[in-house]
């Protein structure tokens, strides 16, 4: 497994487009932090930023990078290595190049504006973290699509409206339900419904930091509360990781009966 | 000059009494009391450095009670310590702690009652119920004194500087901690209050009603349960001053609640959960103030009329502004928004399309408060977008038709 995974990992990372996705995060979060002096709102627009791109770029490529390498995926097989070390390696160099890029094309700019040593290290780290965890899921989740669709339309399509799912639709359903049921209390339902969605999830983890105050107030105490405390986040990352190892489980049951 | 003249008064006064007595622990005169008791009118006390137990000293004529060195007069908390019904009482020095609590009495380290021209300087007062309590007493000053206690709970708390039916007072300079309220005032009329200092309060940092004609300026509000309360009064100045991090679901920088004429300006609000919260205030001013991180900004409910927005900063706050009703009688000029997205092609400084300051899902979460969750997400920013395109629920007159496109360059500083 590892050799596949240094051989996928080391073939992704010399590509294209690792350079122009680390490029994309480079240029924008050092331009970013050039224009404006304010700290806190570029994190903001890095997060939006990131929430809206980091799953679906690891969406679109998870399932790129199955169907591209399906020659080679079918060499391998042929030769007596385990299924899971084939895939697994190729899943781990897929998702891991894409951190990297990620992380690269933030922590530079960050360390060349100083932010390290303002107040804002926390979000940072959070905005780091919670980019990889982001690209980890749904590059998990790309390459299940893939593996279940033989068809590669099906499959981009499946995998691109599970982005908007996530995305948009999600919260556009959790708001209208919570709009129709206003009359009871909402907090727990809103507190778990979050838990249901890696984005919305990773979207909190950030704004506790950046919006505390507006979390404060009304209902916000509750999250806040939920949220602020130890085992709140512990929850939170835990919750995370279940969202990582969900998809790679359904994956590999999934791969031990499926026909090349 | 009218201090000054209070000042000459006083110094021709006992100067004429001839009466100066010294009270210590090795002196003849031992307790405070009893120099009260022998003193002539208008005489100087002056208490050396020492502790005294005395509770109940009671002033019944013009004195001046000096303190030497911080002299501390421990109530050993059984009820009021000072009660002061004479003019011109002077007391400057002291160290004043355990005051008695009570569920029926406002016990208080000073209690003045119809006593005008009062000078209350220099004290520190600790684990007090009431600090100063002032009532029905006219022209004084409360400067430098510092009032704290350790209060738990609003039913068995009090106030630190207490004003009741008082007029033409100054209070200055003044620390306010651990109590209930830090300044509370009730039918208090031209009283200056500035450079005061009130934190960490359980209920309201500063706290009036019914107080009209009053000025506020350069004090620091800050981490008060509840922030700031003024309810019910008229012709109020409020400028220079800061009010942060007033944090909870009931915290506001400033409560305004049934104030008319009022001038609000250069003021700063910072890290409030809500800043201003105006109720049923009208004929507001709010000019060159900071509104910087705060969850909102501005928070009008009903019965807002001709209130003024203009040139204030509005920096970084998760909601701007929010509106309950879709009646506007307010208006919001030449103000700089950090969210307004707009241009300037001819570079006049102005922003050429106007600024929308309540958003879509400030409504959403007037309605249901449990959708704050969803903020900043990117369904949020849709529905926002075609909201600004086409306002259907938000009211569709609060604009900002002349917004800034700089900050305001106004910097706050106290002192």
């Amino acid at each position: 497994m590892l050799k596949i995974f240094k051989y996928s990992f080391f073939d992704l990372i010399r590509g294209k487009w690792s350079l122009i996705y680390f490029g994309f995060f480079f240029i924008s979060s050092m331009s970013l932090l050039y224009i404006s002096g304010d700290v806190a709102k570029v994190i903001i627009s890095l997060m939006n930023i990131i929430l809206l791109l980091n799953p679906l770029i690891a969406t679109i490529f998870g399932v790129m990078y199955f169907y591209n390498s399906r020659e080679f995926s079918e060499l391998l097989l042929a030769q007596p290595i385990k299924r899971r070390d084939i895939f697994l390696g190729q899943y781990l160099g897929l998702s891991v190049s894409l951190s990297i890029s990620f992380i690269l094309g933030l922590l530079i700019p960050f360390a060349i504006f100083g932010i390290f040593s303002t107040n804002q290290v926390t979000n940072a780290v959070t905005l780091l973290f919670v980019g990889t965890i982001l690209t980890l899921i749904f590059s998990a989740i790309a390459f299940y699509i893939a593996l279940r669709n033989e068809n590669k339309i099906k499959g981009f399509g499946t995998a691109i409206f599970l982005w908007l799912f996530f995305a948009v639709i999600y919260d556009g359903i959790f708001l209208l339900l919570l709009m129709t049921f206003n009359e009871y209390p909402l907090e727990k339902f809103a507190l778990v419904s979050m838990i249901f969605n890696p984005i919305d999830l990773s979207r909190i983890l950030i704004l506790l930091n950046l919006d505390i105050s507006a979390l404060m107030g009304y209902t916000g105490a509750v999250f806040n509360q939920f949220f602020g405390n130890m085992l709140g986040i512990s929850i939170s990352i835990f919750v995370l990781l279940i969202w990582i190892v969900t998809p790679i489980f359904f994956f590999l049951r999934s791969l031990k009966k499926k026909d090349f | 000059m009218k201090y000054f003249f209070l000042f000459l008064f006083l110094i021709i006064f006992s100067a004429f009494s001839f009466s100066q007595l010294e009270v210590c622990n090795t002196c003849s005169i031992k307790s405070i009391k009893q120099a009260i008791k022998i003193a002539d009118t208008g005489a100087t006390i002056l208490v050396k450095k020492g502790i005294y137990i005395e509770d109940s000293i009671i002033i019944k004529k013009p004195l001046t009670l000096k303190g030497i060195g911080k002299p501390v007069i421990d109530g050993k908390k059984k009820g009021y310590v000072i009660e002061v019904n004479s003019e011109n009482v002077t007391i400057d020095g002291f160290v004043i702690k355990n005051v008695g609590v009570s569920y029926t009495k406002d016990y208080a380290a000073v209690h003045l009652y119809k006593s005008n021209n009062f000078k209350l300087l220099n004290n520190r007062l600790e684990t007090v119920f009431f600090g100063f309590l002032i009532e029905k007493s006219d022209g004084g000053i409360v400067k430098n004194n510092i009032v704290s206690s350790n209060a738990q709970h609003e039913y068995n708390s009090g106030n630190g500087i207490h004003l009741w039916h008082c007029d033409s007072v100054e209070i200055n300079g003044n620390e306010c901690f651990g109590l209930r309220d830090g300044i509370y005032f009730e039918f208090v009329t031209n009283t200056l209050i500035h450079k005061n200092t009130s934190h960490n309060n359980l209920r309201y940092g500063l706290h009036f009603m019914f107080s009209n004609n009053n000025e506020y300026h350069h004090n620091h509000f800050q981490k008060n349960g509840a922030g700031v309360a003024v309810m019910f009064s008229k012709f109020l100045k409020m400028h220079h001053n800061i009010f942060e991090n007033n944090w909870g679901n009931a915290a506001y920088g400033l409560l305004l609640k049934e104030i008319y004429d009022a001038e609000l300006r250069n003021n700063e609000f910072r890290n409030n959960t809500t800043a201003i919260k105006a109720e049923g205030s009208t004929r507001v001013n709010y000019s060159n103030n900071n509104f910087v991180e705060n969850g909102w900004a501005v928070k009008i409910t009903g019965a807002c009329y001709e209130n003024k927005f203009t040139l204030n900063n509005f920096v970084n706050n998760s909601f701007n502004l929010s509106y309950n009703s879709k009646i506007n009688d307010n208006s919001f000029n030449s103000n700089y928004w950090s969210d307004y997205s707009g241009y300037d092609l001819d570079r006049n400084g102005v922003g050429d399309i106007p600024f929308r300051p309540v958003k879509l899902f400030n409504y959403v979460v007037n309605q249901t408060p449990e959708s704050i969750v969803l903020m900043r997400s990117l369904f949020i920013d849709i529905i926002n977008f075609s909201e600004k395109v086409s306002p259907v629920f938000t009211p569709d007159e609060v604009k900002d038709n002349t917004p800034l496109m700089k900050k305001n360059p106004f910097q706050l500083k106290l002192n």
